[in-house]
């Protein structure tokens, strides 16, 4: 039981390493990395820990047949709480989770605090990140090896690593936010890791941006979720189980609707950002200029479902302000249903296989998306956790290929092909994340996919259901076209490979570490390519620091669905949350809806295989029909989404906008003051030479002659112009003693 | 005299005499001058870290260290000093960042040098800082206000830029009839307000009066001279224009100094005197104090979007954060003063750090346009990653200081109080939250275009050289206190805590009876 209680370490562990690599690393024999791995282990097994305590702890909370007395507090305040749901034969009882607290600030009455609320989607969450984290650190200390910029980059991924788990435990929504833009500023980092080379930093600075633009909507929602809490209990906090009982009981404590509706919109803000949804996706495929185990870490498994995980711990919020339990249509599923076709469709058009998988995981990420707003918890936080795993998995294998089968080259067309001869691990791993990625039973890829379809069904949302069915059969078609390109074929590669690659976009976007060893810019650091030793050599496959983690990660990508499965779903059993939460239904797997599904990723595959393998249908049917062509333009170029934010909205901020506000600033406001000055100083002269000179002057003589002498003094510097505000301080007493004499 | 009464004080004028004994030293023993300026620095700082230890954190809200001696009979105006939880930080602020800008002016004295005239004018400059924030009287508080200019005025018109003339008068003239209006707005008060015992320039019993005497025109009028006099120091929109101007021409110290605490002259006003003299004025200005504050906010980011000079950049930002700060101000509740406070230390650190910064790399660079910059990562490691962590800490990163005056001001405006719009603060919440997608544009922009990349192939070759050791004795601190502030922000919310508390409930009982 002490995991849960002391799982604050589990963030702390990492932070810790973060600043020790920072100042030792370099040192180290193993240049930092070893302390990562350490920290990060660490962390795994604390999480492994408060993951068994957290079983034990629902096992408990059944065996004691409603004698447990979890849950009190709440139901001393006389409201229902947890769900009681008979729909398995026997009362589901609450459980309550573990949190603990401590003051973090106190303004003006409100006290704030830090602290850690450990549950079933924590535990769940921390056993992920701890679990792909380490795994990816493990990888990387080949992948990186002789990296410019090694160091660093272990120190980073341990502070991401830190901040992610400290969003993870957080109980209450301000400290999440904390931890949320901490997640960010790492992605900002690494996206950029290569900074030398532009590309790399503008992907980072987009990727900042379009997730910043979003937590408009998160800070404002963030805020809200206080004032929901103080009129659900009457006193305001950002606490997370009280702003869930606060929504889940809305109607009973008189919380009203529209403040919920607005705090889920501005939540859903910050989603849509963080999460890759439309229209905010645009940042996530650019990500990928980052090294490509973060890319396996962050915008895949960790950072990206941030956004899904913020929908799930807050849930209740979303339910009661989307009004989801009448089914139909809300912005939440709709975003999501939106974001699962709009990402499919534009895999298809990609060259660079990392590119395919990020447009895969906005797609899937809008899978998650659309099973939050569809009301099927369990199915959205079910495929999170399977999507993490053979999301990474295929990430790390398209890692793999490049490190070793491409000369460092994403471009599935110009630098793949053939490979599966020369790197057998490599391949049957891939394979193995693309069948659970495209749904086949019993990978589990099919199971979370199915249970998210099978849902949408059932509580209401048809519409849905169809899209995730077209979803399905695009995710299986994409997926068998990357195969293709990749590992089948004929090996098109060679040493060829980047000499031609300076007049190709997608290699100089993307090749960072390619261009390296060309490094035409003067930089006096140590190139970061140690893979000179094989640079020469053809495709081979990677040693047992690379493929170690893929067989891990596959051996989860085949199992872990099962979980859940009919029967089993001890993933509901042990991750749903029990208190404080809307008694949502479950509904029954369905062998008919099941095998729709994979049948329709069957047809998906099948149609890809023909078209590929056997080039059967309309080829190159995009050169001579202007319909298909104009679609495959507007595919190539995103929808026009890039070109609208990049050179119309933020062109224009940039532009007309900033330079209208300052020319504003110095023909405007600053003349207005000018003239001023100029004004005074004509009056002041007038007043001097007709006033002062030819009338007052035998009076002030005395006077006039100390001011000039003082005034000489500074003279040097402001030639004069002091006069004029002398005058206007005469003038403006005036007007003031004028005013006030009026006024009273 | 008990060391109670006389700390004060002794922080106030210990760097006038200091300044004395530098204009008596002759110019030539430039060690010797640097030498005192440095001592009267610490020792100063020394004093406040004394005052900081003995400060009673449990009764924040009370006028500690307070000392009431007789000054200028004939008007009544006294020589009344004190500290409450608000006037703590800032004062604190005030010496440890000028002893920080002597350590990093120690061995680069912009042109035309003379360290002597440069360092008696910065003890000067002392002076009038840590006066302001613990006056209590208005007169005495009008005097330390003024003080500040001179020093100022010199600092840009001899030691800056090509532009330095019209900068430095700009700057004179226009904060100087800022603060002529406010004068009258203190004669005002002296003249009208029932304050028990007779009429006073004294802030406390002015604070307890809250503006009994005066009619509601009387107040808006009178609210609208202070007015006048803080908002063109903060500055506010539109009153900010000679802020770029100041910043650009100043030398390095000289913009470290404005924005890390001439600024905070301005907020501090208002929430010393402004707001709590006149509550009933300040409720009817506070809407409009606050539409003000989110036209800087989000002007002060496009004009910032609009530089080609990283200084000016960073002078814009300045409008667009100090806008935050009279944001949470205008929300009249007390987690908004707190913000505020909280903001204008977080500013001054941050900010501060930016022109240190910007100084440096002109130092080495010889320009600060940034299309000729780039590659400040790969010349100078160290000094590009401590851009990059001050670019995100004045974005509001979280985990940093920045955040925690950003935040709880947004947080405040949508509750305001004194029962004031909801509507119209709430979208002023949302417009703030737009602001900080502008402010990470040019942050990350300028970060970009000064860090990344590789350098421009006139400096390809220069002679570049990193954070040496004296930046690092002045960095290192305000870079330590930067994480502090973020990870553990009740560091300060607890200091002011009590007394916003202590000024909100004084005003709605004022307001309310």
């Amino acid at each position: 039981m002490g995991f849960m209680e002391n799982a604050w370490l589990v963030p702390l562990i990492p932070a810790v390493s973060f600043v020790l690599i920072l100042l030792f690393g370099k040192r180290m024999p193993k240049q930092g990395s070893e302390l990562g791995i350490l920290a990060v282990g660490s962390s795994f097994v604390l999480s492994v820990g408060a993951a068994i305590g957290w079983i034990n702890r629902v096992n408990d909370a059944e065996s004691a047949e409603g004698e447990h007395a979890l849950g009190m507090v709440f139901r001393a305040m006389g409201r229902s709480v947890g769900r009681f749901s008979q729909e398995e034969g026997h009362a589901v009882l609450p459980v309550e989770p573990i949190t603990r607290s401590i003051t973090w600030l106190q303004s003006g009455g409100i006290k704030l605090s830090a602290g850690i609320q450990i549950d079933g989607l924590a535990v769940m969450m921390m056993f992920v990140v701890t679990l792909i984290s380490l795994l990816v650190h493990i990888y990387s200390t080949e992948y990186m090896r002789g990296d410019r910029r090694y160091t660093h980059f272990f120190a980073t991924l341990s502070l991401f690593t830190a901040s992610m788990l400290l969003l993870v435990v957080s109980d209450n929504t301000l400290q999440l936010l904390v931890g949320w833009e901490l997640v960010g500023l790492c992605s900002f980092i690494l996206i950029g890791h290569w900074w030398e080379d532009k590309p790399n930093s503008d992907a980072a600075v987009k990727a900042f941006l379009t997730t910043r633009t979003g937590d408009i909507g998160l800070l404002c929602g963030v805020i809200m979720t206080f004032f929901v809490v103080q009129a659900g209990t009457g006193e305001g906090s950002f606490n997370i189980v009280a702003l869930n009982d606060s929504a889940a009981n809305a109607g009973e404590l008189g919380v009203s609707h529209t403040l919920l509706l607005w705090t889920a919109v501005g939540l859903l803000a910050g989603i849509i950002g963080k999460s890759g949804q439309f229209p905010l996706h645009t940042w996530l495929p650019d990500a990928m200029a980052g090294p490509t185990p973060v890319s396996a870490l962050i915008h895949a498994a960790t950072m990206v479902v941030a956004g899904v995980y913020l929908g799930a711990r807050v849930f209740p919020v979303f339910y009661e302000g989307f009004s989801i339990a009448d089914g139909g249509v809300n912005p939440m599923a709709l975003v999501g249903g939106i974001t699962v076709i709009i990402g499919a469709l534009l895999a298809f058009v990609q060259d660079d296989i990392k590119k395919v998988l990020a447009y895969s995981t906005v797609s899937q990420l809008g899978y998650m998306v659309l099973a939050l707003g569809v009301g099927a918890w369990v199915a959205a936080i079910f495929h999170l956790f399977t999507h993490a795993f053979f999301k990474a998995n295929l990430f790390l294998g398209a890692g793999s290929v490049s490190h070793s089968g491409s000369h460092h080259s994403f471009d599935m067309k110009k630098d793949m092909g053939g490979l599966r001869k020369y790197m057998p691990q490599t391949f049957w791993t891939f394979m193995i994340g693309t069948a659970a990625l495209a749904g086949i039973p019993p990978l589990a890829g099919f199971w979370s996919k199915d249970e998210i379809l099978v849902n949408a069904g059932e509580n209401d949302f048809q519409v849905f259901l169809i899209v995730g069915m077209v979803g399905a059969l695009l995710t299986a078609a994409y997926m068998t076209r990357c195969i293709y390109y990749t590992f089948f074929g004929e090996y098109r590669g060679g040493d060829h490979a980047h000499a031609d690659g300076a007049g190709d976009e997608l290699v100089e976007h993307h090749l960072a570490e390619v261009q390296d060893e060309h490094a035409h810019a003067p930089v006096a650091v140590a190139t970061h390519d140690a893979h000179d030793d094989h640079a020469h050599a053809g495709p081979h496959e990677s040693n047992w620091l690379i493929t170690g983690p893929l067989w891990v990660l596959s051996a989860f990508s085949l199992g872990i669905g099962l979980l859940n499965a009919p029967g089993i779903e001890k993933f509901t059993e042990w991750f749903e949350p029990r208190f404080a939460f809307p008694d949502l239904p479950h509904a029954e797997f369905s062998v008919a809806w099941a095998s729709a599904a994979v049948v329709t990723g069957l047809i998906g595959i099948g149609l890809s295989y023909a078209y590929y393998w056997r080039g059967l249908g309309p080829q190159r049917l995009s050169e001579r029909n202007s319909l298909a062509r104009a679609g495959k333009t507007f595919l190539v170029n995103k929808y026009y989404l890039d070109y609208l934010y990049e050179n119309v909205i933020v062109a224009f901020i940039k532009g007309p906008l900033a330079n209208a506000a300052y020319w504003f600033n110095q023909h405007v406001i600053d003349n207005v003051l000018n003239y001023t000055g100029r004004g005074a100083m004509t009056a002041g002269h007038v007043v001097y030479d007709y006033i002062d000179q030819k009338g007052v002057d035998g009076v002030v003589n005395g006077i006039g002659i100390s001011t000039d002498e003082a005034g000489s003094a500074v003279r040097e510097i402001q030639t004069g112009r002091l006069q004029f505000y002398a005058f206007m301080l005469v003038l403006a007493l005036g007007v003031f003693a004028l005013a006030l004499w009026i006024a009273a | 005299m008990e060391w109670s009464e006389w700390a004060l004080t002794l922080a106030v004028f210990l760097p006038a005499v200091g300044a004395v004994i530098v204009m008596l030293i002759p110019r030539a023993q430039e060690e010797l001058i640097k030498w005192v300026t440095l001592l009267t620095t610490v020792a100063t700082l020394g004093i406040v870290l004394a005052i900081l230890f003995d400060f009673d954190y449990d009764r924040t809200h009370d006028l500690q260290f307070a000392i009431n001696n007789d000054w200028i009979d004939v008007i009544n105006s006294r020589y009344h000093l004190g500290v409450d939880g608000i006037s703590l930080p800032l004062l604190a602020l005030s010496a440890f960042i000028t002893l920080l800008c002597v350590i990093y002016s120690w061995n680069h004295f912009p042109e035309p040098h003379n360290p002597k005239a440069f360092l008696a004018l910065m003890l000067i400059l002392e002076v009038g800082m840590n006066g302001t924030f613990v006056a209590q009287d208005l007169i005495l508080f009008f005097v330390f206000f003024e003080i500040v200019l001179l020093p100022m005025f010199f600092m840009i018109g001899v030691w800056g830029g090509p532009n330095r003339q019209y900068a430095s008068i700009k700057f004179f003239l226009f904060t100087l009839f800022g603060s002529a209006i406010m004068l009258l707005g203190f004669l005002a008060l002296y003249f009208q307000v029932d304050a028990p015992g007779g009429s006073t320039f004294d802030m406390v019993r002015l604070t307890e009066a809250a503006g009994a005497g005066m009619t509601h025109n009387v107040q808006l009028l009178v609210f609208g001279a202070l007015f006048l006099g803080f908002a063109i120091k903060v500055p506010m929109f539109p009153f900010h224009t000679w802020l770029p101007d100041a910043h650009t021409e100043a030398p390095t110290v000289g913009s470290v100094l404005l924005a890390a605490i001439l600024l905070k002259l301005g907020t501090y006003g208002f929430i010393r005197i402004a707001m709590p003299i006149l509550p009933d004025a300040a409720k009817s200005w506070a809407p409009w104090i606050g539409l003000l504050a989110v036209i800087g906010i989000i002007y002060g980011a496009l004009g910032c979007l609009a530089q080609t000079d990283m200084k000016r950049l960073i002078a814009f930002s300045s409008v667009a954060h100090m806008g935050f700060v009279m944001l949470a101000i205008a929300s009249l509740t007390d987690a908004g003063f707190n913000a505020a406070v909280f903001g204008m230390v977080a500013h001054g650190l941050i900010t501060g750090m930016l022109f240190f910064l910007a100084g440096s790399v002109q130092h080495n660079f010889d320009t600060r346009e940034l299309s000729r910059l780039g590659g400040l990562l790969t010349q100078a490691p160290k000094m590009g990653w401590i851009l990059g962590f001050c670019a995100m800490a004045s974005l509001g990163l979280p985990g940093l200081a920045g955040f925690w005056g950003e935040f709880p001001a947004l947080f405040s405006v949508f509750d305001p109080g004194m029962g004031m719009s909801e509507a119209v603060f709430r979208t002023f919440m949302v417009i703030g939250a737009v602001g900080t997608v502008l402010a990470a544009g040019y942050l990350l922009w300028m970060l970009q275009k000064v860090a990344f990349g590789t350098p421009k192939p006139e400096f390809a070759h220069a002679h570049i050289h990193d954070v040496n050791a004296f930046e690092w004795t002045a960095w290192l601190p305000i870079l330590l206190l930067i994480v502090a502030l973020g990870i553990y922000p009740n560091m300060l919310f607890r200091v002011t805590d009590g007394a916003a508390t202590n000024i909100i409930n004084g005003m709605s009982q004022a307001i309310g009876g």
